[in-house]
């Protein structure tokens, strides 16, 4: 006979404040089979937490159900108190009645009514749990990165000098990321480059570090500590083993009108380029929408300066298998396509740039040297009108969002902008100064007090070309919405980080979930910051929401520590929620009649043939058999079993019955 | 006599509308009371013989509900659900159980207001539908 205790928690005011938590706990304890039922004011703090063990104990518990939050918030830390009394874990289950209850209805007695339903459900439920037992899997201790930009940099770089293998794997040919693109960074006006180039250096050399760049992840399966990865290594027409990055293919290429890439089109390159002299690896690839054999046959000039005979033009595209254990996506962001806003003029007029494009313009390394020439006739603007939230926080465009470093990089542009061209003038419209952060607010100050940037809150509505110059107008709204009309010579627009493009379709391979705007999302947005809902994948950096460039390092330094932790031990144990095929004595040896119907819905190929053959060796039968290892427990097969033989560990048939006739 | 309150059954993935459920909670988002959980790891897992037996428990309306098409946490167990649903819902018609009585609905874990909405718009029509004795009726005629 089951004797089941019942534990009501009051969540403070978060639950008690709507639902009647004695009543709650007076009428779970009419339920047959329910021998203990308690309401308490914080469940999951150490006294909640020893009323339970005491109970088991005392009670003779064989089930335990807590009411309160959500099981996803705190079935591990009951079902540990649990363990810790000796009852097995998984006969403790939790009654969700705060997300699903209190937090979500009035307080009248339908939502107590509910909350009672909802523990009545789940006492239920627990009657017919079984004591369940982890299952030890092996961990394949290397670690899979996606993405070489700075999180993905810094999470290699700490995973390999904690002394595990690394593969980080990156699309474009060279690492680096958007960080490389940059000039200086807020706060402190460091070079970009000067202090991310060092790093990248010891990626490339670091021998724990395999780097395969211009790759990218084809697919991939199995479950923590045991995935198995297809990556696409591109083909670049290099060998990169005989390459010795001497450069002078790109030198020789006849084609070197490309718009590059890396300089966001302000720049040209060769058909056969490294994206910036920096690069990593330091080796050429040729692009095969612009090269001329390609395109026509016949050129190979490259080829033929080649000291090395490294160029390839039949190379094909390698898919590489690898083993990893964990998984930490740091694939990046990208920001919106200014031809979102017609009414700012971008791709109409050239004098109207991204952020980004002014981040190139005011790099040393960038098309212009660094000095700040417009587009358009490569003179010196003498006015410069600076555009926060082009894109953010406006539901109207469907961005709800903050960019959140828009406000800095901003006020950083008018201050390179003023350090450059001391008498011209630097307007920016804003509509919030969002400057939280460690010497931020005091950087934008700078900006306004000591660099004499001219500040405008509001925002502008149109951009049009007259006389050779940039109309723009807005309006002031400090001033009542005082229209304002500015006369410039450029506009840089602070256009929204976006989700990359390929993150939704990334998302699906990885099997992780993402947010309405594609951004990948942790697994809880305050407690577990770095990690998935799918255990062993991590996120690193702006693939996880717009931010800058400490943080994305600070939840690097925080997604490796997580694979570090997990690599720390041969094995690790996995929640016994899988499907298993029945088996009984002779002669039946198990209902299942091995239609197999299960074997072709199996997405993870858990489903074996099994010979079952008598003392003499002869055939019985073949029935299925589901292997541990592989099983994930999504259950599938169990609703399509047409004998029932297979059913689901944690969710068996006469479970979920049972919370059905408990309504 | 008080005005009619459905009883609602929702069969729910653990991964997606579970876990939007949640958010709905945790966004202090307000809908209808009626509905009950049931969760299981994923709409894959849902045998349909299980609606009937939410409806012979008296359930008045039915929510299915899991991770969009190509997010499933386990693959494609939303697209056996979607397809086996499929199926279900023509026979369902064809023993003359009413199928607008069956909401078949994807909430991931980011639609917290989604769930909300789902929730109360069911509520809503299953009142209009008044309470489900022709299920029983048809019991009695011995369809079972």
């Amino acid at each position: 006979m089951a004797r089941i205790g019942v534990f009501i928690c009051h969540c403070g005011e978060n639950i008690a404040g709507t639902v009647d938590t004695a009543k709650v706990a007076e009428e779970a304890g009419k339920i047959p089979g329910v021998v203990y039922s308690v309401d308490y004011k914080y469940m999951c703090s150490d006294p909640g937490q020893n009323l339970i063990k005491e109970a088991i104990k005392e009670k003779k518990l064989t089930g335990v159900v807590v009411a309160a939050c959500s099981p996803r918030m705190h079935e591990p830390t009951f079902r540990r108190a649990c363990a810790e009394s000796g009852l097995n874990p998984f006969l403790c289950e939790m009654a969700n009645i705060r997300e699903q209850c209190s937090w979500v209805h009035e307080k009248t007695p339908a939502t107590t009514e509910k909350a009672i339903e909802l523990v009545r459900i789940i006492v239920e439920k627990v009657k017919r749990n079984k004591p369940l037992y982890p299952i030890k899997v092996p961990v394949t201790k290397t670690a899979l990165v996606l993405g070489g930009g700075i999180a993905g940099i810094q999470a290699a770089l700490d995973i390999a000098n904690a002394g595990h293998k690394v593969i980080l794997v990156e699309r474009s040919p060279s690492i680096g990321g958007h960080m490389l693109q940059l000039s200086e960074t807020f706060p402190t006006l460091d070079c970009s480059q000067c202090i991310l180039t060092p790093r990248m250096v010891e990626v490339a050399q670091h021998p724990n570090i395999t780097l395969y760049t211009y790759s990218e992840l084809e697919s991939l399966e199995g479950f923590i500590g045991n995935f198995k990865a297809k990556i696409r290594k591109k083909a670049r027409g290099v060998d990169e083993t005989l390459c010795t990055g001497c450069g002078i293919c790109i030198q020789k290429c006849p084609q070197k009108k490309i718009p590059s890439e890396f300089d966001t089109g302000l720049g040209k390159r060769p058909a056969i380029y490294v994206p910036c002299p920096q690069a990593v690896p330091n080796k050429p690839v040729i692009d095969k929408e612009h090269c001329t054999y390609y395109l026509k046959g016949k050129c190979k000039i490259c080829e033929k300066f080649c000291p090395r005979g490294a160029i390839k033009f039949d190379q094909q595209d390698e898919i590489i298998t690898a083993e990893v254990g964990a998984i930490v996506a740091a694939t990046g962001y990208d920001i919106l396509n200014p031809d979102f806003f017609p009414e700012y003029g971008y791709g109409k007029y050239p004098d109207v740039i991204t952020g980004l494009q002014f981040e190139r313009l005011a790099s040393a390394s960038g098309p212009t040297l660094g000095v700040i020439k417009r587009p358009s006739d490569g003179k010196e603007p003498e006015t410069v009108v600076f555009i926060a939230c082009a894109g953010s926080r406006d539901p109207a465009k469907g961005i709800d969002y903050c960019s959140k470093i828009c406000c800095m990089y901003t006020a950083k542009h008018a201050m390179l902008y003023k350090h450059k061209v001391h008498h011209g003038k630097a307007y920016v419209f804003y509509m919030d100064i969002r400057a939280g952060g460690k010497m931020y607010e005091e950087f934008v100050r700078r900006a306004i007090e000591e660099d004499g940037a001219i500040y405008i809150r509001g925002r502008v509505s149109r951009i049009y070309e007259e006389d050779g110059k940039l109309i723009v107008k807005g309006a002031d709204t400090l001033l009542g919405g005082q229209p304002i009309e500015i006369k410039a010579d450029m506009v840089v627009l602070a256009t929204a980080m976006v989700a990359h493009k390929d993150a939704e379709e990334l998302a699906q391979k990885l099997k992780v979930s993402y947010d309405p705007y594609h951004f990948l999302s942790e697994a809880h947005p305050k407690l577990r910051p770095v990690e998935t809902n799918t255990a062993g994948i991590f996120v690193a950096g702006a693939c996880q929401a717009p931010k800058d460039i400490p943080e994305a390092v600070a939840q690097a330094s925080g997604a490796a520590s997580k694979v570090s932790a997990l690599f720390s031990s041969d094995e690790l144990s996995r929640e016994p929620v899988i499907a298993v095929v029945n088996r009984s004595a002779p002669p039946v040896y198990s209902t299942c009649t091995g239609c197999f119907l299960c074997e072709k819905a199996c997405p993870y190929q858990a489903i074996e043939r099994e010979e079952i053959k008598d003392r003499k060796g002869n055939l019985i039968k073949v029935v299925a058999r589901v292997n541990p290892g592989l099983c994930q427990g999504c259950g599938t097969c169990v609703s399509l079993c047409r004998v029932k033989a297979i059913d689901l560990q944690g969710f068996t048939n006469e479970q979920v019955y049972a919370e059905l006739l408990a309504l | 006599m008080s005005e009619f309150e459905p009883k609602i059954v929702a069969f729910v993935c653990n991964w997606c509308t579970y876990a939007g459920a949640d958010l709905t909670g945790t966004s202090r988002i307000k809908y209808a009371p009626n509905v009950r959980m049931i969760r299981l790891p994923c709409t894959g897992r849902i045998d349909f013989m299980l609606l009937l037996k939410a409806f012979d428990q008296g359930a008045d309306g039915i929510i299915v509900s899991g991770c969009h098409p190509n997010d499933c946490h386990y693959t494609a167990g939303n697209f056996h659900a979607r397809r086996r649903w499929i199926v279900f819902r023509s026979l369902l018609d064809f023993l003359g159980i009413d199928t607008k009585r069956v909401h078949f609905a994807w909430v991931s874990a980011a639609e917290g207001a989604k769930w909300a909405e789902l929730v109360n718009s069911v509520a809503e029509e299953v009142k209009k539908l008044g309470p489900y004795d022709e299920y029983k009726n048809l019991l009695s005629r011995g369809i079972e």
